[in-house]
């Protein structure tokens, strides 16, 4: 087994998603606390299994006591009152009091520089972000923050109940219908983080991935400034047969901001779909074949999800291919 | 070893004959004993096991490697579904139950529990319940919201199929089983025991029920009525947890962790008491600090109705109150802190034999506290933050079920099944089955923490290479295998023993509890003569089980194997285990059968719409019932033999506080009181009564408690008649007790339907019903009981059955009174929150 060949990065925890290899304050401050934690849970545990052996091999010289003769528990009584008593009273204050210290940190860093408006639905993530001219900006599944900027995340559910976890740069936090609830990341990197739903929500639970990708302020300065524009013109005449071909048969839950087909809500806004990474909330690269497999069976790739498969003739196919695959 | 004479051989023959288990097919259905009703319990819940960890194998073999296509999605979801649900529903709780329902007696020395009927309607209730779910395979409609079940996903806009209600109505069921069960374990450890066992002598494992038993009624209780709850809203009656209409996602979580954190704890307390008899047992010595022991156990129980908000740190709570749930939460390591070390030191200060109960139980340890440890770290909220819904918190509490509840589980069944099959078990392949247990757990749950810390949510069915999760996985699903196949072994040891396991004898590990002066397996007439108590550990401290005391003899004798006309057994007193009265225990009956098969009618009407099947299944409920409460012949030959009371002997108990029946009535206002405190915090969590509307005129509710009242008063009034004649104005006082609740029901049916808030169309006016109904139902409940009195005021009016019904319907009619008084100051009297 290929998989099992690296048990050094096994103890590390490593991975890109990993709540030990921090990339922003707040993960951070809570790798810490994890350490913690774990170095006291370690020293606790040594000490019970240890007192569990010396149970198993003490010594006991002479005969076998009768087993109800009267007897004083003695120092037994005592080390019931130390091990049970003493040490979680010593102990268990000071984890507290860290735990409340960390959460305080956290709470109090929260000054933020930027909102992202964060609606969460079966299966995706619909992101909401504000333009230079104070426009909403609508994209999905991609969250791109300046690096070194807190970025407040308010989530939202249309649906059932989510939870936003990019486990790199903070802790969960549901997106619960009915209720705003809200939180902040900060990236001290550039890259791409991985994200995904933590809170079971159907189907397919498991394909409601999302990226943070953190870049250089001017750069997402830039990038913001690419997404508030309406969408490109068709390049060519097929593509501007796909514009048609959308209008009729995808418009209804696609929004493509600046053509007729602005109006959609159900499904992720498309305006500039071809300049996202992944298709599908994470589910594929974003490259021609797989938006081409998309289109033709989303149910095959990504069964339950609220994309029917549209019957289109293979003109109309291409056509829609052709346009979709142009909106950079 | 009984100083009393021999009773000669006809009496000990009509004793065996009246306790003798009809056979064949239709015996089976009638046998109501504990012993037999114990067995097969045991089976079924095992079987639930081994198809629960089947699921998990499944569920293993699909994350086995990243992007894996074994079962995909849909059936993912489902399995993961049923294994927790099973796992918790079908498999621990009832196996529990199961085992206290044939240890339990044995150990404090008694015939039988007190309500032997209940102890088999639990069962067939429990079995019919889990075969409903798991029809749902049969007609493809696995549920697949998670055995947690959170809204609105499982609510009928996104889970419209009959998926979720097989869930929600089998459930149901196997929670009335449970809180059956319960009830037979708070009145059994109370009233029926040995005479001299008083509170001081009890065995922890007993402690350890009566705990567990008093958790199950305040925790299952919001539960049931959170799946009420539930359905009435898959049904569009209701609007209970619609956001769009007022309701609260969240308040289904608050009802489901306020039973299911406690739940951890009904699973783990009994694992605390198996152990601590297996310590005691095994480290040859009486336990040290049995006190604090007892003190953790009553401790553990208490505190951990205090912790359920840390399932939902990441719901975005107030961060006072989450640091709050911290602290509580972590101060649960006191009580199990103490119960580690009293065993630690027990077996330190002991001379331990490491036969497999004793190594399940270290083996236990070990693992235990490293689940506690990963427990107090998942209390710190911002930790919290990150492990919740990972693989760190699957690991984790495998770590504390699995250790804590399995291992004490199978040490158990070590331990017991020699006393419950007459046989031995093989020592080695005992010995190979733990450490293979021991070792495979550790493989398959460790990596789950480390999975869970490097970012892999739980109950995803794939995930990508890229992520680095593959070898944790790949690892976890080879120990799954391992483990499973350590599993096994047991079953292999157990059909060794059946065909070739030496003869146990009565007591084959020199314990000190009583079970063990009794034969291997258990005589259907077990305790012929009942064993006196005068010590913590008769086994190791006294040299005979008999009456010394001639009065206490004299007092036990119609006891002394016997009577032999019907089955009989002892109540004693609750704190010092003295003599009270005689009860009559039913013989075998097809009536709690016949009851469950009408509850799986009315079920199966309720899951799929069918008026047809609810009339039938409602008429054979209904003639169970009164076939429950048909006088019996056994039970008139018992008032023939003892009714008269005479001075210097024990008299019958029948009717008021000696009789088991009216303590029954007890627990049962014990979780009416619960349903009614869970419905008041469910209004006010739902804001309470809009803001704007009509405030609605008092006179109603007024009056209504005016008739409630006088219903109470003529209540108590009848009921100190009992034993008086004055037979005519009990008939008319009853009589008009019943007129007025029939007014009572009027005013008030009148008045809800003025206010003008209808259930379907609103979180207020669903909760409103909630209220309302409850009272109704209870206010029913006291009609139908004053009807059976009256019957018997006209029919037999000395007859102390008849006051029976009267002494508990008088209780039931104050706790009417005083529901209506908080339902009236809830609807009427609080004031708006919006």
């Amino acid at each position: 087994v290929a998989t099992l060949s690296l048990p050094g990065s096994l103890v590390s925890c490593a991975g890109p998603a990993s709540t030990l290899v921090p990339h922003g304050p707040a993960a951070e401050r809570i790798a810490t606390l994890a350490w913690i934690l774990f170095a006291v849970g370690a020293c606790v545990y040594v000490l019970v299994v240890g007192c569990l052996l010396y149970a198993v091999v003490r010594r006991r010289p002479g005969a076998e006591p009768d087993p109800g003769a009267e007897r004083a528990d003695g120092w037994g009584r005592l080390g019931v009152i130390l091990g049970g008593v003493v040490l979680p009273v010593l102990v268990v204050p000071v984890l507290f009091l860290l735990s409340v210290r960390t959460q305080g940190q956290l709470a109090g860093e929260a000054r933020p520089s930027l909102v992202v408006e964060v609606t969460a639905q079966q299966y995706w993530w619909s992101l909401r972000y504000r333009s230079a001219d104070g426009e909403p900006v609508t994209t999905a599944n991609e969250l791109h923050v300046p690096v070194g900027r807190t970025v407040e995340i308010r989530l939202f559910s249309i649906d059932v109940i989510h939870s936003f976890w990019v486990p790199g740069l903070q802790g969960k936090l549901d997106a619960i219908p009915g209720k705003t609830n809200v939180t902040w990341i900060r990236a001290e990197r550039e890259g791409t983080f991985p994200g995904q739903c933590a809170e079971y929500c159907g189907m397919q639970h498991a394909l409601m991935r999302l990226q943070v990708v953190a870049q250089p302020g001017d750069e997402f300065v830039r990038w913001l400034a690419a997404q508030a524009r309406p969408a490109a013109a068709p390049p060519d005449e097929r593509a501007r047969q796909g514009a048609d071909v959308f209008l009729v048969h995808c418009a209804r839950c696609h929004a493509i901001r600046g053509t007729p087909a602005f109006f959609g809500l159900g499904g992720p806004d498309l305006t500039h779909v071809a300049s996202r990474r992944t298709l599908a909330a994470g589910t594929l690269p974003n490259v021609r074949s797989n938006l081409a497999g998309w289109i033709a069976d989303p149910q095959a790739l990504k069964p339950g999800n609220g994309m029917p498969r549209i019957p289109l003739g293979a003109g109309e196919f291409h056509a829609v291919l052709e346009y979709v695959g142009s909106l950079r | 070893m009984s100083a009393a004479p021999d009773p000669g051989p006809a009496r000990r023959r009509a004793f065996e004959a009246i306790w003798h288990d009809p056979t064949g097919f239709l015996g089976t259905l009638r046998t109501i004993q504990n012993v037999p009703i114990a067995r097969r319990y045991m089976v079924a819940a095992f079987a639930f096991f081994l198809g629960a960890g089947i699921q998990a194998l499944l569920l293993r073999v699909q994350l086995f490697r990243p992007d894996n296509d074994f079962v995909g999605a849909r059936t993912y979801n489902q399995l993961f579904t049923m294994h927790g649900t099973t796992m918790m529903f079908l498999f621990v709780i009832p196996f529990l139950e199961a085992l206290a329902a044939f240890v339990l007696p044995l150990m404090l020395g008694t015939r039988d529990l007190p309500f032997p009927r209940m102890t088999a309607l639990s069962f067939w209730t429990y079995v019919f319940g889990g075969l409903f779910l798991y029809a749902s395979f049969l007609v493809g409609a696995v549920p697949d919201g998670g055995w947690f079940a959170y809204l609105p996903l499982t609510g009928p806009r996104y889970s419209p199929g009959l998926g979720i209600d097989f869930w929600d109505i089998g459930l149901s069921v196997a929670e009335l089983a449970a809180m059956g069960a319960a009830a037979e374990l708070i009145v059994g450890v109370l009233r029926m025991r040995a005479p001299g066992m008083s509170l001081a002598r009890l065995p922890l494992f007993a402690w350890a029920m009566l705990v567990t038993g008093v958790m199950i009624i305040f925790a299952f209780t919001p539960l049931i009525v959170a799946t009420a709850m539930l359905e009435l809203d898959r049904k569009h009656l209701t609007r209970f947890f619609d956001p769009g209409a007022g309701g609260q996602p969240l308040l289904w979580q608050h009802l489901f962790w306020v039973f299911g954190h406690p739940e951890v704890y009904i699973m783990f307390v009994p694992a605390v008491g198996i152990v601590s008899q297996i310590v005691q047992t095994f480290a040859r010595r009486p336990l040290v600090g049995h006190t604090l022991m007892v003190l953790a156990l009553v401790a553990t129980g208490f505190v951990s109705f205090g912790l359920w908000i840390h399932h939902m740190f990441t719901t975005g709570l107030q961060p006072l109150a989450l640091a709050f749930f911290t602290a509580a939460t972590m101060m649960i390591a006191v009580p199990n802190g103490v119960q580690v070390f009293g065993w630690l030191t027990t077996i330190a200060a002991g001379r331990p034999r490491w036969a497999p109960p004793l190594l399940f139980v270290a083996g236990f340890i070990a693992i235990f506290v490293a689940g506690g440890l990963t427990g107090v770290m998942l209390a710190s909220v911002p930790f919290n933050w990150q492990a919740h819904d990972s693989h760190f918190v699957v690991g984790h509490f495998h770590y504390v079920l699995i250790g804590g509840v399995i291992f004490p589980m199978f040490a158990a069944l070590y331990y017991w099944l020699p006393k419950i099959t007459g046989r031995r078990l093989h020592d080695r392949l005992g010995r190979w089955n733990f450490w293979l247990m021991f070792v495979f757990f550790n493989v398959t749950f460790f990596p789950m923490h480390l999975a869970g810390l490097a970012g892999m949510p739980r109950r995803v069915y794939t995930y990508g290479e890229s992520m680095g999760w593959a070898g944790y996985n790949a690892i976890s699903t080879i120990g799954a295998f391992g483990f499973g196949a350590a599993v096994l072994l047991l079953v292999v040891n157990v059909v060794w023993s059946l065909k070739a396991g030496p003869p146990a004898g009565r007591d084959p590990w020199g314990g000190d509890t009583l079970e063990w002066s009794e034969a291997s397996p258990p005589a259907e007439a077990q305790y012929a003569e009942l064993p006196v108590v005068r010590s913590r550990h008769p086994g190791w401290q006294q040299t005979s089980l008999a009456a010394e005391d001639p009065d206490l003899a004299r007092a036990l004798a119609p006891l002394h194997v016997g009577p032999t006309e019907w089955r009989g057994g002892l109540v004693v007193s609750a704190l010092e285990g003295r003599p009270l009265a005689i009860v009559h225990l039913p013989g075998p009956t097809l009536v709690p059968f016949v009851v469950s098969v009408g509850f799986v009618g009315l079920l199966s009407a309720a899951l799929i719409d069918s008026p047809v099947l609810a009339l039938v299944g409602g008429l054979v409920t209904t003639g169970g019932v009164v076939g429950w409460f048909w006088p019996r012949a056994s039970e008139g030959r018992a008032i023939a033999e003892l009714g008269e009371t005479h001075s210097g002997r024990l008299p019958l108990a029948i009717a008021g506080p000696s009789a088991n029946g009216w303590w029954a009535t007890c627990v049962l206002l014990l979780v009416l009181g619960t349903a009614l405190v869970t419905l008041v915090a469910s209004y006010f969590y739902l804001g309470g009564a809009p803001v704007g509307g009509a405030r609605p005129a008092l006179s109603a509710p007024l009056v209504a408690a005016a008739l409630l009242l006088s219903v109470s008063g003529a209540m108590a009034w009848t009921a100190s008649t009992i034993g008086g004649g004055r037979v005519g104005r009990r008939r008319l006082a009853l009589a008009g007790a019943a007129g007025l609740l029939v007014a009572f029901l009027a005013l008030t049916l009148f008045a809800y339907r003025a206010t003008g808030s209808p259930p379907h169309e609103s979180a207020y006016g669903s909760i409103v019903l909630g209220l309302l109904g409850f009272q109704w139902l209870v206010a029913g409940l006291l009609l139908v009981m004053l009807g059976l009195a009256q019957l018997w005021a006209w029919l037999s009016p000395a007859d102390p059955r008849g006051h029976a019904v009267l002494a508990n319907a008088s209780l039931v009619s104050h706790f009417t009174l005083g529901s209506w008084l908080v339902v009236a100051a809830t609807l009427y009297l609080t004031p708006r929150l919006g």
